[in-house]
């Protein structure tokens, strides 16, 4: 591997990763890891993560990470830097763990503006279980729990989190969605955040990613996919309050 | 410097002694006072950290949070509280985690009953899925509310493995003189995480077989040094009584009347439910014609211990006074202990 175009702060000895081929994890991942490295953090960063795919950066980075419970990295992550202000605590998570079985603690994070940067990676579905639908599971949308679709009525449309965070974080938040389809404009959302985070406020960054595993897709079908889900869920700052 | 001050109080004052830093938490009965002169000392300190979290849940995992840090961090609960909290409690079991959870039991699911209890026993010793690596004493009184916790946090960081300090409502809310001794060491606290990925994932069985054998093994080794027991009475008693928490200072008082010269019972109370005082209790239990087991619980206690018992060969009758969520008054110990032949 030629780990010179890879980000300084990689752990080289857990490469190569255990991410699908195709995976968004590991384009995200490399673009939060170039991020670092620009911003030169890495001493200060600790990095939490949810359970889900995510659970596989554990020891994908050489600064401090932890590997939490399912939809409990935000709460550990508020443990972290209340403890340290002077560290940037990372939240890194699903659409499950935070869309689903964490929503509340991301809710309170937001309103209550805990400064944490919370990066929470769409994909449509639950994939470390085998593809399982999800709050954000597209109505039709085939997966191993609604195997002839979706169905809205009884199991919801979609749900849009940056649209229900925007309602009641502070002003002074930081909220986001971008795509994997667009790297430089993941590493402008996450510079923002850390300065969010900085300036001790949340931000949250939803990005947009891809499963060709669960989704069953090649690469061309992939991003189409990926384009139907830009459409759903709008590529955008979120403005807060009225 | 003595106090008059309730359980809860005195919890409090025995954090703040053991250099306790952060505090996060849910109100619940009857701990909610743990929460509330928190965080008004936490108003008045800066150095204080404090947090009235969405659930008891995110309490536990935000405590985990800030004991990574290797600041020592605490969080009181009860009831469905500490069902609540046992996902973090079991991340903290695997990680090695020096947390601290004070549970003032209450009866019941949900509101079932919420003045008293001994029926989080098992929560506390065993909630969690894992192999219960946690510390856990069982205080009777609003001075042990503070004693206790002085020794959980020393226990805590000094062993790693997350300790629970198990009183009740009526130790809670009940006021009392306390003695707020200092203690001689606190123990020092450091970053658990600087230079570490941490993880509680593993890719296969050998791999976290390996690993949770090694923390077996550790808090076996430890045991020795962490549990401990307290007797009062003659040991060539022919009878023995064994109770935990509250319930052990009732039948104490109950003794006093019943068996003033001291001759008939020996009174045993495990002071650590966990790591369980086996080799004091098979001692106590040698050549007893009787063991009583006092408790509020349908037998936590004796669960607990019933196969120690079987192990050590004891032959003695065991006779059971078992009242799930309810109280214990002198009067009622000495009509068992007459009526129980």
């Amino acid at each position: 591997m030629n780990y010179k175009t890879m980000p300084k702060c990689y752990k080289n000895s857990s490469k190569p990763h255990f991410f699908c081929p195709g995976c968004g994890h590991a384009m995200i991942l490399k673009q939060l890891g170039s991020t670092i490295d620009e911003l030169k953090i890495s001493a200060e960063v600790v990095f939490g993560i949810d359970i889900g795919c995510s659970l596989l950066a554990w020891d994908f980075f050489d600064f401090d990470t932890i590997q939490t419970h399912h939809g409990r990295v935000i709460p550990v992550m508020i443990g972290v830097k209340k403890a340290n202000p002077k560290k940037v605590a990372v939240a890194y998570m699903g659409d499950g763990g935070g869309y689903a079985i964490g929503l509340q603690s991301l809710i309170h994070a937001a309103y209550r503006d805990d400064p944490v940067v919370a990066i929470l990676v769409n994909n449509t579905n639950y994939a470390m279980t085998g593809g399982q639908m999800a709050p954000t599971t597209f109505p039709g949308e085939i997966t191993t729990t609604s195997s002839s679709g979706k169905k809205s009525s009884g199991f919801g449309n979609y749900l849009d989190g940056l649209k229900l965070l925007s309602s009641v974080a502070d002003q002074s938040a930081y909220l986001e969605r971008v795509s994997v389809s667009n790297p430089r404009q993941i590493v402008s959302a996450f510079k923002k955040a850390f300065e969010t985070s900085d300036k001790n406020h949340f931000s949250f960054i939803e990005i947009l990613s891809i499963c060709p595993t669960n989704w069953k897709t090649d690469a061309a079908d992939s991003f189409e996919f990926l384009k139907n889900m830009e459409d759903k869920f709008p590529v955008q700052k979120y403005p807060l309050g009225e | 410097m003595k106090k008059f001050i309730s359980g809860n109080d005195a919890a409090v004052q025995g954090a703040l002694a053991s250099g306790a830093q952060a505090m996060y938490g849910y109100p619940i009965t009857p701990s909610t006072e743990i929460l509330q002169i928190w965080s008004e000392e936490a108003d008045k300190n800066d150095r204080l950290i404090f947090l009235q979290t969405e659930d008891e849940t995110t309490a536990g995992f935000a405590v985990n949070g800030s004991v990574l840090m290797g600041v020592k961090a605490f969080t009181a609960t009860s009831g469905p509280g500490t069902v609540l909290m046992q996902d973090g409690l079991s991340m903290a079991e695997n990680l090695r985690l020096p947390t601290v959870t004070i549970v003032m039991q209450r009866g019941g699911p949900s509101t079932g009953q919420v003045n008293y209890s001994q029926q989080e026993l098992n929560l506390a010793v065993f909630g969690g899925n894992g192999e219960g690596l946690r510390i856990v004493y069982s205080a009777g009184t609003p001075q042990e509310m503070y004693d206790f916790t002085l020794e959980a946090f020393d226990s805590a960081w000094r062993y790693k493995f997350p300790t629970l300090v198990l009183g009740d409502g009526y130790i809670g809310k009940q006021k009392t003189e306390v003695e707020l001794k200092h203690p001689l060491n606190p123990y020092q606290n450091s970053s658990l995480l600087a230079g570490k990925n941490l993880r509680n994932c593993y890719s296969s069985e050998e791999q976290f077989y390996e690993y949770l054998s090694k923390n077996i093994l550790d808090f076996e080794e430890k045991s020795s040094l962490i549990a401990r027991s307290e007797s009062i009475g003659p040991k060539n008693a022919p009878e023995l009584i064994v109770a935990h928490g509250s319930v052990f200072f009732v039948i104490r008082e109950a003794l006093k009347v019943i068996d003033p010269k001291s001759k008939k019972y020996q009174l045993f109370r495990p002071v650590t439910l966990r790591p369980f005082p086996k080799q004091d209790l098979k001692v106590a239990a040698r050549g007893k014609k009787k063991i009583w087991f006092f408790e509020s619980s349908y037998g936590q206690l004796y669960h607990l211990v019933s196969a120690e018992l079987d192990a050590a060969s004891v032959s003695a009758k065991i006779i059971k006074v078992f009242k799930p969520a309810y109280r214990f008054l002198p009067e009622d110990i000495a009509d068992s202990l007459k009526g129980g032949k």
